[in-house]
Protein backbone atom coordinates (compact mmCIF):
# COMPACT_ATOMS: atom_id res chain seq x y z
CA UNK A 1 0.00 0.00 0.00
CA UNK A 2 1.25 3.32 -0.87
CA UNK A 3 -0.46 6.37 -0.25
CA UNK A 4 0.51 10.41 -1.17
CA UNK A 5 -0.81 14.03 -0.71
CA UNK A 6 0.73 16.88 -1.85
CA UNK A 7 0.09 20.64 -1.27
CA UNK A 8 1.33 24.40 -1.89
CA UNK A 9 2.07 26.10 0.61
CA UNK A 10 2.47 29.70 1.02
CA UNK A 11 5.86 29.95 2.78
CA UNK A 12 9.64 29.83 2.61
CA UNK A 13 11.27 26.54 2.57
CA UNK A 14 12.48 26.67 5.49
CA UNK A 15 10.01 27.72 7.46
CA UNK A 16 8.05 24.62 7.01
CA UNK A 17 11.20 22.64 7.18
CA UNK A 18 11.12 23.38 10.27
CA UNK A 19 8.16 22.20 11.37
CA UNK A 20 7.81 18.66 9.67
CA UNK A 21 11.08 17.89 10.59
CA UNK A 22 10.04 18.87 14.49
CA UNK A 23 9.29 15.90 16.23
CA UNK A 24 7.33 17.43 18.75
CA UNK A 25 4.47 19.08 16.51
CA UNK A 26 3.92 15.31 14.80
CA UNK A 27 1.08 15.37 16.91
CA UNK A 28 -0.40 18.81 16.12
CA UNK A 29 -0.72 18.64 12.23
CA UNK A 30 -0.43 15.03 11.09
CA UNK A 31 -3.85 13.49 10.66
CA UNK A 32 -4.57 9.96 12.57
CA UNK A 33 -1.13 9.96 14.25
CA UNK A 34 -1.95 9.12 17.77
CA UNK A 35 2.21 8.78 19.07
CA UNK A 36 4.92 10.25 18.00
CA UNK A 37 8.03 9.88 21.00
CA UNK A 38 11.47 10.49 20.62
CA UNK A 39 13.50 7.40 21.13
CA UNK A 40 16.91 7.70 22.48
CA UNK A 41 19.62 10.62 22.60
CA UNK A 42 19.10 12.22 18.84
CA UNK A 43 15.88 14.60 18.78
CA UNK A 44 16.48 15.06 15.02
CA UNK A 45 18.86 13.93 12.05
CA UNK A 46 20.33 11.11 10.04
CA UNK A 47 19.76 8.05 12.55
CA UNK A 48 16.95 9.49 14.90
CA UNK A 49 14.37 7.48 16.01
CA UNK A 50 10.91 7.87 17.09
CA UNK A 51 8.02 5.61 18.38
CA UNK A 52 5.15 6.11 16.19
CA UNK A 53 1.41 5.08 15.95
CA UNK A 54 -1.05 5.88 13.23
CA UNK A 55 -4.76 5.25 13.53
CA UNK A 56 -5.91 2.72 10.26
CA UNK A 57 -9.66 1.79 10.65
CA UNK A 58 -9.46 0.04 14.17
CA UNK A 59 -5.92 -0.99 14.92
CA UNK A 60 -3.14 1.80 15.89
CA UNK A 61 0.12 0.79 13.13
CA UNK A 62 3.31 1.61 14.15
CA UNK A 63 6.44 1.18 16.10
CA UNK A 64 9.64 2.33 15.87
CA UNK A 65 10.77 4.24 13.13
CA UNK A 66 14.31 5.77 12.37
CA UNK A 67 15.26 8.55 10.22
CA UNK A 68 17.03 7.13 7.13
CA UNK A 69 17.42 10.42 4.74
CA UNK A 70 17.92 14.03 6.08
CA UNK A 71 18.56 16.64 4.16
CA UNK A 72 17.71 19.82 5.27
CA UNK A 73 15.80 21.74 3.71
CA UNK A 74 14.41 19.24 1.32
CA UNK A 75 14.03 15.51 1.80
CA UNK A 76 13.55 13.38 4.87
CA UNK A 77 12.69 9.56 5.25
CA UNK A 78 11.89 7.26 7.60
CA UNK A 79 11.92 3.44 7.90
CA UNK A 80 10.33 0.96 10.40
CA UNK A 81 12.70 -1.02 12.69
CA UNK A 82 9.57 -2.68 14.71
CA UNK A 83 6.20 -3.18 14.05
CA UNK A 84 4.28 -3.44 10.54
CA UNK A 85 6.84 -2.52 7.37
CA UNK A 86 6.41 1.25 6.02
CA UNK A 87 8.53 3.74 4.32
CA UNK A 88 7.86 7.43 5.03
CA UNK A 89 9.10 10.54 3.11
CA UNK A 90 8.96 14.72 3.11
CA UNK A 91 9.84 16.20 0.01
CA UNK A 92 10.21 19.79 -0.10
CA UNK A 93 10.67 21.55 -2.84
CA UNK A 94 11.15 25.93 -3.26
CA UNK A 95 9.15 27.33 -5.94
CA UNK A 96 8.74 31.23 -7.21
CA UNK A 97 7.08 33.66 -5.05
CA UNK A 98 8.60 32.14 -1.75
CA UNK A 99 5.97 29.33 -2.11
CA UNK A 100 6.81 25.80 -1.19
CA UNK A 101 5.60 22.57 -2.65
CA UNK A 102 5.31 19.74 -0.31
CA UNK A 103 4.66 16.13 -0.57
CA UNK A 104 4.25 13.71 2.26
CA UNK A 105 4.69 9.56 0.86
CA UNK A 106 3.89 6.44 3.02
CA UNK A 107 4.39 2.80 1.83
CA UNK A 108 3.54 0.34 4.28
CA UNK A 109 2.43 -3.33 3.91
CA UNK A 110 3.00 -7.04 5.25
CA UNK A 111 5.17 -8.92 2.86
CA UNK A 112 3.26 -12.84 2.30
CA UNK A 113 -0.22 -12.06 3.62
CA UNK A 114 -1.64 -13.06 0.43
CA UNK A 115 -4.87 -12.71 -1.16
CA UNK A 116 -6.18 -11.19 2.45
CA UNK A 117 -3.52 -8.79 2.89
CA UNK A 118 -3.95 -7.63 -0.93
CA UNK A 119 -7.56 -6.71 -0.17
CA UNK A 120 -6.80 -5.15 3.66
CA UNK A 121 -4.43 -3.04 1.42
CA UNK A 122 -7.03 -1.59 -0.52
CA UNK A 123 -9.00 -0.57 1.32
CA UNK A 124 -6.28 0.82 4.20
CA UNK A 125 -4.65 2.48 1.25
CA UNK A 126 -7.90 4.70 1.33
CA UNK A 127 -7.82 5.49 4.77
CA UNK A 128 -4.11 6.31 4.79
CA UNK A 129 -4.54 8.47 1.72
CA UNK A 130 -7.65 10.50 3.52
CA UNK A 131 -4.95 10.89 6.60
CA UNK A 132 -2.36 12.11 4.70
CA UNK A 133 -4.54 14.49 2.67
CA UNK A 134 -5.77 16.44 6.20
CA UNK A 135 -2.11 16.56 7.24
CA UNK A 136 -0.98 18.24 4.54
CA UNK A 137 -4.20 20.77 4.48
CA UNK A 138 -3.73 21.30 8.16
CA UNK A 139 0.13 21.61 7.74
CA UNK A 140 -0.62 24.39 4.95
CA UNK A 141 -3.06 26.03 7.74
CA UNK A 142 -0.57 25.74 10.78
CA UNK A 143 2.48 27.23 8.49
CA UNK A 144 0.57 30.12 6.89
CA UNK A 145 -1.14 30.84 10.22
CA UNK A 146 2.18 31.22 11.83
CA UNK A 147 4.18 33.08 9.15
CA UNK A 148 0.82 35.82 9.19
CA UNK A 149 1.46 36.25 12.71
CA UNK A 150 5.12 36.33 12.72
CA UNK A 151 4.78 38.98 9.55
CA UNK A 152 2.50 40.90 11.91
CA UNK A 153 4.34 40.72 15.06
CA UNK A 154 7.14 42.75 12.74
CA UNK A 155 5.07 44.99 11.56
CA UNK A 156 3.60 45.83 14.78
CA UNK A 157 7.28 46.16 16.40
CA UNK A 158 8.22 48.82 12.92
CA UNK A 159 5.15 50.78 13.80
CA UNK A 160 6.13 51.08 17.15
CA UNK A 161 9.67 52.19 16.75
CA UNK A 162 8.68 54.41 14.32
CA UNK A 163 6.28 55.92 16.61
CA UNK A 164 8.30 56.36 19.59
CA UNK B 1 -16.07 -14.99 4.89
CA UNK B 2 -16.01 -13.06 8.31
CA UNK B 3 -16.55 -16.99 9.63
CA UNK B 4 -13.91 -18.53 8.89
CA UNK B 5 -12.10 -15.05 8.98
CA UNK B 6 -12.47 -14.86 12.35
CA UNK B 7 -11.48 -18.52 13.58
CA UNK B 8 -8.57 -18.49 11.36
CA UNK B 9 -7.23 -15.41 13.22
CA UNK B 10 -7.08 -15.97 16.64
CA UNK B 11 -9.42 -17.81 18.87
CA UNK B 12 -12.13 -19.68 19.10
CA UNK B 13 -14.20 -21.18 22.30
CA UNK B 14 -13.77 -20.23 26.46
CA UNK B 15 -10.80 -18.84 26.10
CA UNK B 16 -8.78 -19.27 28.94
CA UNK B 17 -9.82 -19.50 32.56
CA UNK B 18 -6.78 -19.61 35.01
CA UNK B 19 -9.10 -21.31 37.60
CA UNK B 20 -6.31 -22.24 39.95
CA UNK B 21 -8.62 -22.94 42.55
CA UNK B 22 -7.11 -25.63 44.81
CA UNK B 23 -7.88 -29.86 43.51
CA UNK B 24 -10.61 -29.39 41.50
CA UNK B 25 -7.98 -28.14 38.60
CA UNK B 26 -7.52 -31.82 38.30
CA UNK B 27 -4.48 -32.09 37.40
CA UNK B 28 -5.17 -31.87 33.49
CA UNK B 29 -1.54 -33.12 32.38
CA UNK B 30 -0.75 -30.08 30.09
CA UNK B 31 2.86 -29.74 31.19
CA UNK B 32 3.55 -33.49 30.62
CA UNK B 33 1.40 -33.60 27.38
CA UNK B 34 0.63 -37.26 27.91
CA UNK B 35 -2.73 -38.58 29.96
CA UNK B 36 -1.48 -39.56 33.27
CA UNK B 37 -5.28 -39.41 35.03
CA UNK B 38 -6.89 -41.94 33.39
CA UNK B 39 -7.43 -43.88 36.20
CA UNK B 40 -9.18 -40.89 37.73
CA UNK B 41 -11.13 -40.36 34.91
CA UNK B 42 -12.92 -43.82 34.97
CA UNK B 43 -13.18 -43.08 38.55
CA UNK B 44 -15.38 -40.02 37.75
CA UNK B 45 -17.44 -40.92 35.35
CA UNK B 46 -18.11 -44.01 37.19
CA UNK B 47 -19.81 -41.65 39.67
CA UNK B 48 -21.18 -39.96 36.70
CA UNK B 49 -25.12 -40.11 37.05
CA UNK B 50 -27.71 -39.67 34.02
CA UNK B 51 -25.78 -40.43 31.07
CA UNK B 52 -26.47 -44.10 29.58
CA UNK B 53 -23.15 -45.97 29.94
CA UNK B 54 -22.52 -46.45 26.25
CA UNK B 55 -22.35 -42.55 25.76
CA UNK B 56 -19.85 -41.89 28.56
CA UNK B 57 -18.19 -44.84 27.51
CA UNK B 58 -17.87 -42.89 23.82
CA UNK B 59 -17.13 -39.50 25.80
CA UNK B 60 -14.13 -41.26 28.02
CA UNK B 61 -12.66 -41.98 25.30
CA UNK B 62 -13.13 -38.86 23.40
CA UNK B 63 -11.85 -37.48 26.25
CA UNK B 64 -8.84 -39.16 26.54
CA UNK B 65 -7.95 -38.58 22.82
CA UNK B 66 -8.46 -34.95 23.28
CA UNK B 67 -6.23 -35.31 26.45
CA UNK B 68 -3.49 -36.82 24.31
CA UNK B 69 -3.99 -33.62 21.94
CA UNK B 70 -3.52 -31.19 24.58
CA UNK B 71 -0.60 -29.72 22.90
CA UNK B 72 2.64 -29.34 25.52
CA UNK B 73 2.57 -25.74 26.27
CA UNK B 74 6.07 -24.36 25.13
CA UNK B 75 6.31 -20.44 24.78
CA UNK B 76 8.52 -21.20 21.52
CA UNK B 77 5.65 -22.05 19.77
CA UNK B 78 4.59 -18.45 19.32
CA UNK B 79 5.96 -16.92 15.94
CA UNK B 80 5.78 -13.67 15.18
CA UNK B 81 6.19 -13.69 11.91
CA UNK B 82 3.25 -16.26 11.13
CA UNK B 83 1.47 -13.24 13.32
CA UNK B 84 2.36 -10.22 11.03
CA UNK B 85 1.43 -12.23 8.31
CA UNK B 86 -1.93 -12.47 9.58
CA UNK B 87 -2.99 -9.35 10.62
CA UNK B 88 -4.29 -7.71 7.49
CA UNK B 89 -6.74 -10.53 7.83
CA UNK B 90 -7.76 -9.90 11.33
CA UNK B 91 -7.41 -5.87 10.58
CA UNK B 92 -10.40 -6.47 8.13
CA UNK B 93 -12.62 -8.68 10.36
CA UNK B 94 -11.74 -6.41 12.94
CA UNK B 95 -12.52 -3.41 11.57
CA UNK B 96 -15.22 -3.92 8.85
CA UNK B 97 -17.28 -6.54 10.80
CA UNK B 98 -16.61 -5.63 13.90
CA UNK B 99 -16.15 -2.16 13.33
CA UNK B 100 -13.67 -2.70 16.61
CA UNK B 101 -12.10 0.23 18.82
CA UNK B 102 -9.66 -0.56 21.62
CA UNK B 103 -8.83 2.22 23.85
CA UNK B 104 -6.09 3.09 26.30
CA UNK B 105 -3.76 0.57 24.97
CA UNK B 106 -1.07 3.04 26.27
CA UNK B 107 -2.17 2.19 29.97
CA UNK B 108 -0.46 -0.86 29.56
CA UNK B 109 2.88 -1.04 30.49
CA UNK B 110 5.60 0.00 27.35
CA UNK B 111 7.66 -3.33 28.36
CA UNK B 112 8.05 -6.10 31.13
CA UNK B 113 5.85 -8.61 32.12
CA UNK B 114 1.80 -7.64 32.64
CA UNK B 115 -1.23 -9.07 33.25
CA UNK B 116 -4.18 -8.65 31.24
CA UNK B 117 -7.54 -9.55 32.71
CA UNK B 118 -10.27 -9.18 30.40
CA UNK B 119 -14.44 -9.93 30.27
CA UNK B 120 -15.39 -12.95 28.14
CA UNK B 121 -18.01 -12.59 25.40
CA UNK B 122 -19.60 -13.73 22.32
CA UNK B 123 -19.48 -17.94 22.73
CA UNK B 124 -17.02 -20.20 21.26
CA UNK B 125 -16.01 -17.34 17.96
CA UNK B 126 -14.76 -14.81 20.82
CA UNK B 127 -14.89 -11.77 18.80
CA UNK B 128 -13.79 -9.78 21.66
CA UNK B 129 -10.16 -11.38 21.41
CA UNK B 130 -10.05 -10.54 18.03
CA UNK B 131 -9.89 -7.14 17.66
CA UNK B 132 -7.81 -6.98 21.22
CA UNK B 133 -5.44 -9.55 19.87
CA UNK B 134 -4.85 -7.14 17.00
CA UNK B 135 -4.95 -4.34 18.66
CA UNK B 136 -2.28 -5.34 20.58
CA UNK B 137 -0.16 -6.87 17.89
CA UNK B 138 -0.35 -3.38 16.07
CA UNK B 139 0.27 -1.32 18.73
CA UNK B 140 3.44 -2.82 20.78
CA UNK B 141 4.49 -4.73 17.27
CA UNK B 142 4.44 -8.51 16.84
CA UNK B 143 8.06 -8.29 18.56
CA UNK B 144 6.95 -7.76 21.84
CA UNK B 145 5.75 -11.60 23.56
CA UNK B 146 2.41 -11.47 24.27
CA UNK B 147 0.26 -14.91 25.15
CA UNK B 148 -2.69 -15.71 25.83
CA UNK B 149 -4.65 -18.78 27.78
CA UNK B 150 -7.08 -20.52 26.31
CA UNK B 151 -9.21 -23.70 27.21
CA UNK B 152 -7.38 -27.67 26.56
CA UNK B 153 -10.64 -27.90 24.35
CA UNK B 154 -9.52 -25.29 22.35
CA UNK B 155 -5.93 -26.10 21.39
CA UNK B 156 -6.92 -29.67 20.97
CA UNK B 157 -9.39 -28.97 18.44
CA UNK B 158 -8.63 -30.24 14.80
CA UNK B 159 -7.54 -27.64 12.67
CA UNK B 160 -6.89 -24.95 15.48
CA UNK B 161 -3.26 -25.91 15.93
CA UNK B 162 -1.83 -23.15 14.23
CA UNK B 163 -3.12 -21.22 17.34
CA UNK B 164 -0.01 -22.02 19.32
CA UNK B 165 1.58 -20.19 16.91
CA UNK B 166 -0.18 -17.02 17.37
CA UNK B 167 1.08 -17.47 21.20
CA UNK B 168 -1.97 -19.30 22.90
CA UNK B 169 -1.05 -21.57 25.28
CA UNK B 170 -3.25 -23.93 27.26
CA UNK B 171 -4.62 -22.48 30.49
CA UNK B 172 -3.04 -23.85 33.84
CA UNK B 173 -1.15 -21.79 36.17
CA UNK B 174 1.68 -23.16 35.27
CA UNK B 175 1.84 -22.12 32.11
CA UNK B 176 0.84 -18.89 33.11
CA UNK B 177 3.64 -18.22 35.62
CA UNK B 178 5.93 -19.58 32.55
CA UNK B 179 4.67 -16.54 30.36
CA UNK B 180 5.00 -14.08 32.99
CA UNK B 181 8.32 -15.19 34.35
CA UNK B 182 9.70 -14.33 30.77
CA UNK B 183 8.61 -11.15 30.72
CA UNK B 184 5.56 -11.47 28.39
CA UNK B 185 2.05 -9.96 28.04
CA UNK B 186 -0.31 -12.35 29.17
CA UNK B 187 -4.56 -12.12 28.54
CA UNK B 188 -6.22 -14.22 30.36
CA UNK B 189 -10.22 -14.64 30.98
CA UNK B 190 -11.09 -15.81 34.63
CA UNK B 191 -14.66 -16.43 33.41
CA UNK B 192 -13.52 -18.69 30.57
CA UNK B 193 -16.09 -20.75 29.28
CA UNK B 194 -18.75 -19.64 32.14
CA UNK B 195 -18.77 -16.10 31.05
CA UNK B 196 -18.47 -16.55 27.80
CA UNK B 197 -21.72 -18.21 27.27
CA UNK B 198 -23.96 -16.13 29.55
CA UNK B 199 -27.12 -15.81 28.46
CA UNK B 200 -27.93 -12.59 26.21
CA UNK B 201 -29.26 -10.77 28.79
CA UNK B 202 -26.38 -10.85 31.08
CA UNK B 203 -24.58 -9.49 28.37
CA UNK B 204 -23.22 -6.35 29.89
CA UNK B 205 -22.44 -8.20 32.96
CA UNK B 206 -18.90 -9.02 34.14
CA UNK B 207 -19.33 -12.65 35.81
CA UNK B 208 -16.05 -14.20 37.16
CA UNK B 209 -17.71 -17.01 38.30
CA UNK B 210 -15.59 -16.50 42.07
CA UNK B 211 -12.40 -17.51 40.11
CA UNK B 212 -9.53 -15.71 41.77
CA UNK B 213 -6.60 -17.89 40.44
CA UNK B 214 -5.27 -14.99 39.03
CA UNK B 215 -5.15 -12.71 41.33
CA UNK B 216 -2.89 -14.63 43.30
CA UNK B 217 -0.95 -15.15 39.86
CA UNK B 218 -0.27 -11.64 39.83
CA UNK B 219 1.03 -11.70 43.63
CA UNK B 220 3.21 -14.11 43.54
CA UNK B 221 4.77 -13.19 39.81
CA UNK B 222 4.61 -9.18 41.49
CA UNK B 223 2.97 -8.01 38.28
CA UNK B 224 0.78 -5.36 37.37
CA UNK B 225 -3.13 -6.12 36.40
CA UNK B 226 -4.72 -4.59 33.71
CA UNK B 227 -8.08 -5.03 33.27
CA UNK B 228 -9.74 -5.03 29.80
CA UNK B 229 -13.25 -4.46 29.71
CA UNK B 230 -14.89 -4.71 26.00
CA UNK B 231 -18.57 -4.54 25.25
CA UNK B 232 -20.40 -5.71 22.02
CA UNK B 233 -19.02 -9.27 21.63
CA UNK B 234 -22.19 -11.11 23.45
CA UNK B 235 -24.58 -9.37 20.37
CA UNK B 236 -23.11 -11.54 17.84
CA UNK B 237 -25.71 -13.89 18.72
CA UNK B 238 -28.87 -14.72 20.80
CA UNK B 239 -27.40 -16.60 23.41
CA UNK B 240 -29.69 -17.96 25.66
CA UNK B 241 -28.39 -20.68 27.99
CA UNK B 242 -25.04 -22.24 29.20
CA UNK B 243 -26.54 -25.81 29.52
CA UNK B 244 -25.31 -26.48 32.64
CA UNK B 245 -27.69 -29.08 33.70
CA UNK B 246 -26.88 -30.70 30.07
CA UNK B 247 -22.70 -30.53 30.75
CA UNK B 248 -23.63 -32.07 33.94
CA UNK B 249 -25.81 -34.74 32.77
CA UNK B 250 -23.39 -35.57 29.57
CA UNK B 251 -20.36 -35.77 32.56
CA UNK B 252 -18.68 -33.06 30.31
CA UNK B 253 -17.58 -30.88 33.09
CA UNK B 254 -15.77 -34.06 34.32
CA UNK B 255 -14.65 -35.54 31.13
CA UNK B 256 -13.51 -32.50 29.63
CA UNK B 257 -13.33 -29.29 31.95
CA UNK B 258 -16.68 -28.26 30.09
CA UNK B 259 -19.10 -26.52 33.02
CA UNK B 260 -21.64 -25.77 30.39
CA UNK B 261 -22.89 -26.70 26.95
CA UNK B 262 -24.26 -23.87 25.68
CA UNK B 263 -27.48 -22.93 23.97
CA UNK B 264 -28.37 -20.42 21.56
CA UNK B 265 -29.91 -19.03 18.14
CA UNK B 266 -26.85 -18.51 15.54
CA UNK B 267 -25.98 -18.37 12.31
CA UNK B 268 -25.84 -20.66 10.44
CA UNK B 269 -27.30 -23.37 12.54
CA UNK B 270 -30.72 -21.27 14.12
CA UNK B 271 -30.76 -23.15 16.88
CA UNK B 272 -27.00 -24.10 18.22
CA UNK B 273 -26.00 -26.35 20.88
CA UNK B 274 -22.93 -27.08 22.07
CA UNK B 275 -21.01 -24.34 19.84
CA UNK B 276 -18.52 -26.68 18.89
CA UNK B 277 -18.56 -26.05 15.16
CA UNK B 278 -18.87 -22.00 15.93
CA UNK B 279 -21.09 -20.04 13.96
CA UNK B 280 -21.43 -16.78 12.11
CA UNK B 281 -20.96 -13.59 14.62
CA UNK B 282 -23.27 -10.74 13.57
CA UNK B 283 -21.28 -8.05 13.02
CA UNK B 284 -22.10 -5.98 16.17
CA UNK B 285 -19.99 -3.23 16.98
CA UNK B 286 -17.19 -4.06 19.37
CA UNK B 287 -15.53 -1.64 21.98
CA UNK B 288 -12.71 -2.20 23.85
CA UNK B 289 -11.50 -0.27 26.85
CA UNK B 290 -8.35 -0.75 28.34
CA UNK B 291 -8.01 0.73 31.85
CA UNK B 292 -4.74 1.43 33.66
CA UNK B 293 -2.42 -0.90 35.81
CA UNK B 294 -3.14 -2.12 39.18
CA UNK B 295 0.20 -2.63 41.85
CA UNK B 296 -1.70 -4.80 44.52
CA UNK B 297 1.08 -4.46 46.34
CA UNK B 298 0.95 -0.45 46.52
CA UNK B 299 -2.69 -0.78 46.00
CA UNK B 300 -3.45 -3.26 49.35
CA UNK B 301 -0.60 -3.43 50.92
CA UNK B 302 2.06 -6.11 51.36
CA UNK B 303 -0.64 -8.99 52.62
CA UNK B 304 -3.27 -8.11 50.26
CA UNK B 305 -6.83 -10.07 50.73
CA UNK B 306 -7.48 -11.68 47.06
CA UNK B 307 -11.29 -11.43 47.96
CA UNK B 308 -10.91 -7.70 48.71
CA UNK B 309 -8.86 -7.46 45.39
CA UNK B 310 -11.06 -9.58 43.44
CA UNK B 311 -13.98 -7.17 44.68
CA UNK B 312 -12.28 -3.81 43.67
CA UNK B 313 -11.29 -5.17 40.02
CA UNK B 314 -15.17 -7.19 39.49
CA UNK B 315 -16.25 -3.39 40.19
CA UNK B 316 -14.10 -1.27 38.27
CA UNK B 317 -14.72 -3.39 35.25
CA UNK B 318 -18.26 -3.36 36.00
CA UNK B 319 -18.11 0.61 35.96
CA UNK B 320 -16.54 0.47 32.87
CA UNK B 321 -18.57 -1.66 31.38
CA UNK B 322 -22.41 -0.07 32.22
CA UNK B 323 -20.44 3.11 31.21
CA UNK B 324 -19.63 1.71 27.63
CA UNK B 325 -23.21 0.32 27.84
CA UNK B 326 -24.81 3.65 28.34
CA UNK B 327 -23.02 4.82 24.94
CA UNK B 328 -24.43 1.98 22.74
CA UNK B 329 -27.98 3.44 21.45
CA UNK B 330 -28.79 -0.46 20.01
CA UNK B 331 -27.44 -3.57 20.16
CA UNK B 332 -25.28 -4.90 17.40
CA UNK B 333 -25.72 -1.62 15.83
CA UNK B 334 -24.18 0.32 18.22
Amino acid sequence: MKATAAITISAPIETVWDVVSDPERALSFMSGVTRWEIEGDERTGLGARYRMLLRVGSAEMGGLIEIVEWDPPKELAWTSITGVDQRGRWRLRSMAENRTKVEIRLAAGVAGSGVWGWFAERIAQRIVSSHLHTTVRELSRLVEHERMRSQAAVRRAARSAHAG
Amino acid sequence: MAGTGVAGSADRNGHARTDQDGPTDQGVPTDQGVPTDEPRHTDESAGAGGAPSLLRRAAREVAQQVQRRVPRADLDDRDPDFIRERLPLMWLAASLWYRGEVRGLGNIPDDGPVLMVGNHSGGNMTPDTVVFTLAFNTYFGVERAFYQLAHNLVLSMPGLGSLRRFGTVAASPANARRALQAGAALLVYPGGDYEVHRPFWERNRVDFDGRKGFIRLALQEGVPIVPVVSIGGHETALFLSRGEGLARLLALDRLFRLKVLPVSLALPWVLNIGDMLGHIPLPAQITIETLPPIDLKAEFGPEPDVDEIYDHIIRLMQDTLDALAEERRLPVIG
